[in-house]
């Protein structure tokens, strides 16, 4: 490494992104690892074994897994179908992909609940087969695959783009079928992407609080989600327990996003 | 003929049947939603629920919150971006992890960490109520919560594109004798500036939209410290549906022309670099 950058500016833009990161991320962030570090592994215990926050956890890693593996399923169709074809107002569904990102997870929250409530557009229908769209842990899963659903698409997507068609061909001239060639040729180098999809989806869904607790009913013990189960603490001012949960669910997703990381650079290391 | 690495037709319509048929329901039914339920008990009742004090003072928080948290974090995306990508040097890999850091956290606990620190019993909660000064419950708990939650956006938006773009440039304009600031302003800037108007465009998207972390810091004082989001809820759960999604529109409104200018953006920068080639 050189003494002498060619480019100037190095010092003033380490300055000013180290200082602002602290003040603003780390030095917060620190400040709740303290406050749980603080209490002992007896306390930790007793905290995260109460019922009802295992039943608030059961119900936000389960919802949130069962919610990114639907969207695997549906992002990698749209995915599909948004690469491959060309037809009219194709476009248009392609900006549409994003509006989970865009739109404000109250607003998600409030109008999720009004179609799948059971005077809704889609909800009077579910619950003529006995299903409760709103206010159930299947409205819990509602939610998070429709604030998940992007992530899957949008990591697929440009894999799927950059994908040559020379194996393809290869694998047809070889005798391979359509289906054949979707399940042994493509399916294999979608796999990482849609990985990442999922994680990413998985990720953003533990933590996902303001469209969820519209449509979940916040039930203790029944539909009630990790996040919500922090601010009711909060409100009791119980602040130490509100701390353990949260670095507890922190430490779960920075395992999961480190997962991708180091599964990325292997893959990344291998096609190289 | 058809080529050999596509579908017959009927499996093609099916799959884009099936997958239009998945974001109707899926994507464009809510949207849909949130307007014919704010129209339902008639124009007057969705002005008047727009004109109402509360509202007013929602849409004013929410603007001020946005004017503070969007200048300030592109402020750190264009530092950020510039030290990762304009120069190498140990931690840096560590560093760029660091940015993405708040997109793993939950809104939640992006509010909790305030509280922590500023609450009534936080780490400086005597001493703030000491000096008479309010962070939690104020308007500025909910600027710091918004600033965090929206932190990555132009970042993450700047740094792929800086990256590919090298800095080849900008060493040129130093051999010609530029100054720091001239090379970011003639050379850099607009180089990144679709890029960076889409950044801004996403992190005011979810400034002004941010509630999870923004309901923890601010106590749902009316009048007060309700941004819009959040006065959504208090309307929501006073069972007054059409006023919630009357000012519900408004956030819709937003998402749809920051998707509208995103769209743009990225027709208008590939074109450009169709010209380039």
């Amino acid at each position: 490494m050189s003494k002498h950058r060619v480019i100037p500016g190095f010092g003033l833009s380490l300055g000013f992104t180290i200082a602002y990161l602290s003040l603003i991320i780390l030095i917060p962030l620190a400040a709740l690892f303290l406050k749980a570090a603080g209490l002992g592994p007896g306390e930790w215990w007793r905290i995260l074994s109460a019922p009802r926050v295992l039943a608030a956890a059961r119900l936000t890693f389960g919802a949130s897994a069962a919610a990114a593996g639907v969207s695997v399923v549906a992002g990698l169709l749209v995915a599909w179908v948004l690469v491959r074809y060309r037809f009219p107002g194709r476009r248009l569904l392609d900006a549409m992909v994003d509006l989970p990102f865009a739109l404000p997870t109250a607003v998600a929250g409030i109008t999720l609940t009004s179609i799948y409530a059971p005077s809704g557009w889609l909800g009077h229908y579910l619950a003529g087969w006995g299903i409760k769209g709103a206010y159930s842990p299947f409205g819990v899963f509602i939610a998070l695959t429709f604030i998940g659903f992007p992530f899957v698409v949008r990591t697929v997507q440009p894999v799927m783009e950059d994908l040559g068609s020379e194996l393809e061909e290869a694998a047809v001239t070889l005798g391979a079928g359509r289906w054949t060639v979707f399940r042994r040729v493509i399916l294999p180098s979608l796999v990482p992407a849609l990985i990442t999809g999922f994680t990413l989806a998985f990720a953003r869904a533990i933590g996902e609080y303001g469209s969820v607790i519209f449509i979940s009913g916040n039930l203790p013990m029944k539909t009630e989600i990790l996040p919500l189960l922090i601010v009711s603490q909060l409100e009791q001012f119980r602040y130490c327990e509100a701390a353990v949960i949260a670095v507890g669910m922190l430490i779960v997703s920075f395992a999961l996003l480190c997962l991708i990381n180091l599964l990325q650079r292997r893959l990344d290391w291998n096609r190289s | 003929m058809r080529p050999v690495t596509t579908e017959s037709a009927p499996v093609r319509w099916l799959l884009i049947s099936l997958a239009v048929l998945t974001l109707v329901l899926f994507l464009l039914l809510p949207l849909l939603a949130v307007f014919v339920e704010a129209f339902r008990r008639g124009a007057e009742v969705f002005f008047a629920s727009l004109h109402e004090e509360a509202a007013l003072s929602a849409v004013r928080l929410t603007l001020i919150a946005a004017a503070v948290a969007v200048p300030l974090n592109t402020l750190f995306g264009l530092a950020a971006a510039w030290l990762v990508t304009k120069f190498r040097f140990r931690g840096r890999a560590l560093l760029v992890s660091l940015i993405d850091l708040p997109f793993a956290v939950s809104p939640v606990i992006a509010g909790l960490v305030w509280v922590l620190l500023f609450g009534a019993r936080g780490w400086f909660g005597p001493w703030l109520a000491a000096h008479d000064f309010k962070i939690i419950f104020a308007l500025p708990g909910i600027i710091v919560a918004t600033v965090f939650v929206t932190f990555p956006f132009v970042a993450r938006e700047l740094i792929p594109l800086m990256e590919a773009q090298g800095s080849d440039q900008e060493q040129a304009a130093v051999t010609l004798g530029a100054r720091g600031w001239q090379i970011f302003r003639r050379v850099t800037l607009p180089n990144i500036k679709w890029g960076l108007l889409y950044g801004v465009l996403l992190c005011n998207a979810r400034a002004m939209g941010e509630f999870g972390a923004v309901s923890v810091v601010s106590g749902h004082i009316r009048g007060k410290t309700n941004t819009l989001p959040l006065h959504i809820e208090v309307l929501y759960n006073e069972y007054q549906f059409s006023a919630a999604f009357a000012c519900a529109t408004l956030l819709a409104l937003l998402a749809l022309v920051t998707l509208g200018l995103k769209s743009a953006v990225e027709h208008f920068t590939h074109h450009q670099a169709a010209r380039h080639k």
